[in-house]
């Protein structure tokens, strides 16, 4: 283990001392109320605990200060969380609760900065923190948006609680699997590969032919400045109801971004290069498998990683202008109609989480193919 | 006895530009033959380099005849007839050392065990063995220049030609690495067209220095060497070194001279 403990700067003080402000505040308002809540008056206790001990360690050992704020502010959270599933009437929480909310909150942000001062060579150590510390972020953006929501009572139709959407997730795990194979699976992924091949195929037709390339450059020009609104219900008329228009509107957004980006990335071998494979009599197609689309790749990506998202929205966008009574689309427009917010945002995660691995999928896979570009050799030491 | 390798004819290259047409190459006439060692220098835009792609087919002339192994430069190349080391190595980086010099191999359609000899024997012969599993951004620039050179002798052609191969290289990389060609040569009885504006690496290597002078492109003077073949670095040291030294620097200077009166 390193010995490399670096003092808190004047912001993580701060967050020290405001902690333990909010913490002594909400017991002083307790003390009013003749600790008649129990929960919170040992929430305060701990939250003052809390702010006082991770100061003293933080000029000690980053790594202890750290876990320490960390389970102490994640135990306060979940003294509140019980606090609110408890009380009769969820709207009717005092100064006391949003100060104790605050407090654990400053105290999950100094731990973040302690875990951001660990210094360590272990590469394990640093996957780990590279993934902790987005995590406890996340978390606490939901635990905020719970607490606000639940504390303050606020309609479900305005914003559900994350408990709420979760809840509703765990209960329509049927419809939304359904729903996710007829969007996800069969319009995104099959108008994904067919967009993708195509644009990549007509990049290499263009480049071949400087014909080609005055033609269908600027109608694919075209094609990309097409609205979608307008473009999904066309393709309905074309390709009938079902996932086949949605992967047509699919393919029409994701042809242009894969073309431009191939075009680019198929001149981007350098003149030394090509003279080399000139000396050696190298055919166009040597050429192009051995030098020009290696070279490309990078640029291959760019698109890929572009299309994964737009994908996506253009195949929920399209699911609007007509559709079977399946799909993530679909769900979304007649839910909102029925006021059943929840189950919306429960489509919304369902598309964010997918969208995400779909692109994190990607950026691993271009991480293995061109680990040789130096952008990937910055990133991999 | 030896033969010609390269014959030009009254050669002329005109470039046709926004600006006019500018004449790189003007009234070339030159004649290698097998075995020589080759060097063409003269300041920038005296065209030593377009004379050199003329040779490679990678430029057309615009007048005048040249032949490469007695046949057109675009069917020597075709025919795998030169190797051609650029002034930067322009290896690939997805590739390892080894499957770069593999490259040209796997274009002529070698199979695989000949590739793999081929490799091994001319890694070995610009001292890389060890190294074959590395990619080129993990080595230094001497190292990736080697393995460009490594490469062009992969095709074993009996040309080799040279654009300034060791300009962008350290003093001591290039003795060392200069030192390394002319045992190459000595040993391989090769022929060897080669750039440089650096008058001692010119008059080290050469058998032959063709001085150039810019404006049109044209060639001043063509210096015999009588050094002998095989040499050391401490020949530079000597009389006769500096006699011939002193003859491609007063080309040079010629070359300059005239350009001044002229402009």
């Amino acid at each position: 283990m390193l010995d490399s403990t670096v003092a808190p700067k004047a912001l993580e003080r701060f967050l020290y001392l405001s902690a333990l402000c909010f913490g002594v505040l909400a017991l002083g308002l307790l003390l009013l109320q003749f600790f008649g809540k129990p929960l919170l008056v040992s929430t305060s206790l701990l939250v003052i605990v809390a702010a006082i001990v991770g100061y003293k360690l933080s000029f000690h050992n980053s790594a202890m200060a750290a876990v320490w704020l960390l389970a102490t502010s994640s135990l306060a959270a979940a003294f509140l969380l019980l606090f609110l599933s408890d009380i009769e009437s969820q709207g009717a929480v005092g100064f006391a609760f949003w100060f104790l909310v605050i407090a654990s909150w400053v105290l999950a942000w100094a731990s973040v900065s302690r875990f951001t001062e660990i210094n360590t060579l272990s590469r394990g150590v640093n996957a780990a923190l590279s993934i902790l510390i987005p995590l406890i972020f996340g978390v606490w953006l939901l635990l905020l948006w719970e607490f606000v929501t639940k504390g303050h009572d606020v309609p479900k139709v305005l914003l559900p609680a994350p408990s709420d959407i979760a809840d509703r997730f765990m209960h329509s795990i049927p419809t939304l699997w359904a729903d996710f194979k007829q969007t996800f699976i069969k319009s995104v992924l099959t108008g994904y590969i067919m967009g993708c091949s195509a644009g990549f195929l007509v990049a290499i037709l263009i480049d071949r032919s400087p014909f080609l390339k005055a033609g269908l450059l600027p109608v694919g020009n075209l094609v990309a400045a097409l609205p979608i609104v307008g473009v999904a219900p066309i393709m309905v008329m074309w390709f009938g109801f079902d996932w086949q228009s949605k992967a047509a509107v699919v393919v029409v957004m994701t042809f242009f971004p894969m073309l431009v980006n191939t075009v680019a990335g198929l001149s981007a071998a350098s003149r030394i290069q090509l003279d080399l494979m000139n000396t050696y009599a190298a055919n166009y197609w040597q050429t192009l498998f051995k030098l020009r689309l290696p070279e490309a790749l990078p640029f291959i990506f760019n698109a890929l990683k572009i299309n994964s998202t737009l994908a996506l929205i253009g195949a929920i966008v399209a699911e609007f202008f007509g559709t079977p009574i399946v799909g993530m689309g679909f769900r979304i427009s007649t839910e909102v109609g029925k006021m059943n917010v929840d189950l919306v945002w429960a489509e919304i995660a369902v598309a964010a989480l997918a969208g995400s691995l779909f692109y994190g999928l990607i950026a691993l896979l271009e991480r293995l193919v061109t680990f040789w570009h130096p952008s990937m050799r910055a990133a991999a030491r | 006895m030896s033969e010609s390798v390269i014959q030009v004819d009254k050669l002329s290259l005109t470039f046709q530009t926004n600006d006019g047409p500018v004449h790189a190459l003007s009234d070339i006439d030159l004649d290698i033959q097998q075995g020589d060692f080759v060097s063409l220098i003269g300041p920038s835009g005296c065209g030593k380099t377009t004379l050199l792609r003329v040779i490679a087919d990678l430029e057309k002339a615009t007048g005048g005849n040249i032949t490469v192994n007695g046949v057109s430069p675009e069917a020597a190349r075709q025919a795998r007839g030169y190797g051609y080391v650029f002034q930067a190595a322009g290896l690939y980086p997805w590739r390892t050392i080894a499957k770069n010099v593999s490259l040209p191999l796997e274009i002529m359609g070698l199979d695989s065990a000949t590739r793999k000899e081929r490799v091994a024997r001319n890694l070995a012969l610009v001292n890389l063995e060890g190294f074959e599993k590395k990619y080129p951004w993990q080595l230094s620039g001497g190292m990736q220049q080697r393995a460009s050179i490594a490469r062009a002798l992969a095709v074993e052609p009996d040309l080799l030609l040279m654009d300034e191969p060791f300009g962008a290289l350290d003093e001591i990389v290039r003795d060392h690495l200069n030192e390394q060609l002319l045992a190459l040569w000595a040993k391989t009885n090769k022929t060897v067209v080669f750039v440089t504006h650096s008058i001692p690496e010119a008059v080290y290597l050469s058998s032959h220095i063709v001085v150039m002078s810019p404006r049109p492109g044209r060639i001043q003077d063509i210096v015999v060497s009588d050094l002998p073949r095989e040499r050391t670095l401490d020949i530079r040291e000597t009389p006769e070194f500096l006699r011939i030294a002193n003859r491609v620097r007063e080309g040079l200077r010629a070359g300059h001279s005239y350009d001044d009166v002229e402009s």
